[in-house]
This record gives structure tokens, sequence and C-alpha cells, in this order.
């Protein structure tokens, strides 16, 4: 007997990868799933830390899919190497810092290097023409294909009767009259399909899985690129950006300030990096610096952090401030009345 | 034989699972790993990625905000 051909799958989480990876396993394919850990999936990081969100129920959809489809899943670490992909991409951007083009370029790359070092003979995804308006339209398909130089190995299912045909279309590895010839932003189609299959609690599909989709997110990443003067970022800045309460009140300092409990819980973990604020006779939030903070910044800063406790309407508030080299100032400040901080200083 | 140690504290889904994979994937079959988190979130997705590839999970213990997840490599 034969061994069966073997596919990897990209698998994020949603609908269309779920069913991409069954319609190719009920052909008989051995499939396993991947899926890329870019540092700006939304998956997890949020509700992990904020404590109102604690109480839902969590899971990785990616794992779920793996496990409603019995395949093994590869979780891959991208974040070093995706950096490029969102600095510089070739494509360019969506409506925000989202460079879905490049991105599916890149991870289709990562798939292709993942089968020619594993033995596996083809790619798939869940790919749908016309499904999005950057990265899934009927140009930029081959664009995907060629670029990461997968070409013909890899098989959209959900679309393939809508292309070319492909590597393992032409060898019979898959049957082209099984696969599929979805077009356009409809849903119904792969709605109908989970029925079939009898799939049911499936993540809500579409876009909402990077946070760089999201306006305020990439505001904040262009604020902070353009404060710096410089498009780089390491994985605890783009964590910071997810977490708090952001303010900007002069150029050279940020405050990130923990809205609750469980983000001040977060924020606690990078006291030793950055100079950082509490109040000491009320309740308040953990606010870090990020910039350079003289006295009168700082003096600000306070007034600002006063503003955020449960002493903002009180007279006066103590402040303790903390240098990432030990020193510790107090400060006893009038919390900044909040009409009168500036609405542009909140990213 | 001693238990291998991961340190994936403050580290938040899913990293805590990548770096269980990378581990595990340099153990041998038999050896077990015991994994310090401390994103809740990791209490269902080690597990999860445990029965995806075949590993099994010995015990889960949750001491404050501290999760610990044993998990014995298996022949996947």
């Amino acid at each position: 007997m034969t061994e069966p051909r073997k596919a990897v799958a990209l698998i994020s989480g949603g609908l269309d990868s779920l069913l991409a990876a069954k319609v190719i396993q009920d052909q008989g394919i051995h499939v396993e799933g991947i899926n890329f850990y870019t540092g700006f999936c939304v998956e997890g990081h949020t509700h992990a830390i904020r404590q109102k969100d604690r109480a839902r129920p969590k899971r990785n959809n990616a794992l779920w899919v793996a496990e409603q489809l019995g395949v093994k899943l590869h979780i891959v670490d991208i974040i070093d190497e995706y950096k490029d992909v969102v600095i510089n991409p070739k494509h360019g951007y969506g409506a925000n810092l989202n460079p879905c083009l490049d991105c599916k370029i890149f991870m289709v790359q990562k798939a292709r290097e993942w089968i020619d070092k594993r033995g596996f003979d083809f790619i798939v995804t869940g790919e749908v023409v016309g499904q999005r308006p950057k990265s899934q339209r009927k140009a930029t398909m081959p664009v995907v294909a060629h670029e990461s130089g997968a070409d013909d190995l890899l098989l959209r299912p959900l679309c393939a009767q809508n292309l070319p045909e492909t590597r393992p279309e032409r060898e019979g590895w898959v049957d082209r009259n099984r696969l599929f010839a979805f077009e356009g932003r409809s849903r119904k189609p792969q709605m109908a399909l989970a029925r079939q299959f009898g799939f049911e609690d499936y993540a809500q599909p579409a876009g909402g899985c990077c946070f760089l989709t999201d306006r305020q997110y990439s505001h904040k990443l262009a604020d902070l690129w353009q404060a710096r003067g410089d498009r780089r970022y390491e994985l605890d800045d783009i964590m910071l950006l997810k977490v708090g309460r952001h303010l900007r009140p002069r150029p050279h300092f940020k405050m990130i300030i923990g809205r609750e409990d469980g983000e001040n819980r977060f924020l606690e973990g990078y006291r030793q990096q950055f100079t950082h604020l509490f109040t000491t006779s009320h309740n308040g939030p953990l606010v870090l610096i990020d910039g350079e903070a003289g006295d009168e910044d700082l003096d600000l800063a306070a007034q600002i952090t006063a503003r955020f406790s449960q002493g903002r309407d009180a007279g006066c508030v103590d402040v303790e401030i903390h240098r990432p080299d030990g020193a510790t100032l107090t400060r006893k400040v009038k919390p900044m009345p909040g009409d009168r901080i500036p609405k542009d200083w909140y990213l | 034989m001693s238990e291998a140690q991961l340190d994936a504290r403050r580290m938040l889904c899913p990293m805590p699972v990548i770096r269980t994979q990378q581990k595990v994937e340099l153990m041998h079959v038999g050896e077990t790993l015991a994994v310090c988190c401390t994103d809740p979130g990791a209490i269902h997705d080690i597990p999860a990625w445990c029965r995806v590839n075949g590993h099994e999970v010995l015990d889960i213990v949750q001491r404050d905000d501290e999760i610990t997840i044993r998990i014995r490599v298996c022949d996947a």
C-alpha cells in the first residue's frame, strides 16, 4: 500500500481554514496544521490580561480547529522574521497598518520551507477569491503563489475551481471535481458546507484575528514609530500597545495607564524597565512612562496619574515615582481635571 | 530521571504553547516536562496542544496566579 500524500494546512482558527483542511482530509490526504504567531494575533492575549475577561471561556481557535479535524498542529513563532513584513511591506498596507498581502505571501513562503524540510507534498489554505479586498482577489491569488515560491503546490480547496489547476489536481492526488468554486464576500456557502460537515461551533470569521487591522491599534503603532524616529519594534512594544490607556502629553514621552487590576498586574511585569508611577493615598492605576521624562514631565505625569485614581476629586493625591535605576520620588499633586486633558493626548 | 522545567511565567498565550512545543521537540519519549505559567489560557491551550500532538498531561496544579502543567512526552 502506498503512503498517502501529505499536505500542510494553514490554520488560522477561522471557518475557512477549517473547511479547506477538512475538504482535503476527506480526499484521503494526510493533513497536518500549521499556525503562525506574529505577535499581532488577537487570540488569547487581551483576554488573558483583562480581569473582566478572565472568567470567559478561553480557547486557542487554531488548536480547537486541529482537535475538530483530528490533526497535529504546529504553532510557529515568526515574531522576529515578521517585523520586516510589517515595517517594509512590498505591496503596501490595507486600511490600517495591516500588510495583508505581504503577510499571506510570507506565511505561504514559511509553509513552503516547512514542507520542504518535512517531506510534505503541498500546501492548503482557506483563501477564497474575492473574500478580502486586499489579499484575496483574483489578481492577488497568483501573486501569493508565485512570490511565496509555493507556485502550483499551493491549493485553495474552497475556490480551486475558479483557479488554474495546481499540481495536486493535475497529478490526481486530489479530485478537482470535489473541490469548490466559492467566490466573493458572502459567507453562506462556507456556512452551508460547515453544516454539511457537522461543524456548528466555529470561530466567527473574517478580519478580526490581527491587531494590525484595528484602527486604534495601528494609530498607536504609528505613534510609537514617530516618537522613536524609527520604524522598529520589539515584542514587548507591541504587547504593551494592547494594554491600558495610552496618553502622549509630550512628544518625548507617553504614559501607559492600567485600566483595571488585570492590566495593572500585567504592567507590573515591566516595572524594572520603565519609570513607573502609582498613587499611595488612594487606589489607582499603575502607570508606565515610555520615553524620557524630566522633572516637569513627571509633575505632569503625576497629576494625570492622580486623575485616573480614586482620588480624582480630592484636593491632593500622593504619587510615588520609581525610576528604573531604583531612585524613588514622591509628589503631592492636585489631580488634573478630566476636561483639561486634551483629546489629542489620547492615542 | 529528573524532570525538565520550563518557565513560561508572564508569557501570554500562545507563547507558553510555543515554548512547550520547542522544548518537547528536544526531549525523548517517556521524559516529563513541568511548565510553569501565569496566563490562565495555558490551562486550556497546553492540554489541547498535547491532545492534538499525542502527548500526555499528567497533572495541572494551580497555586495563586501560577499554574504548573506536567507533561509526559509520548511517541506522537
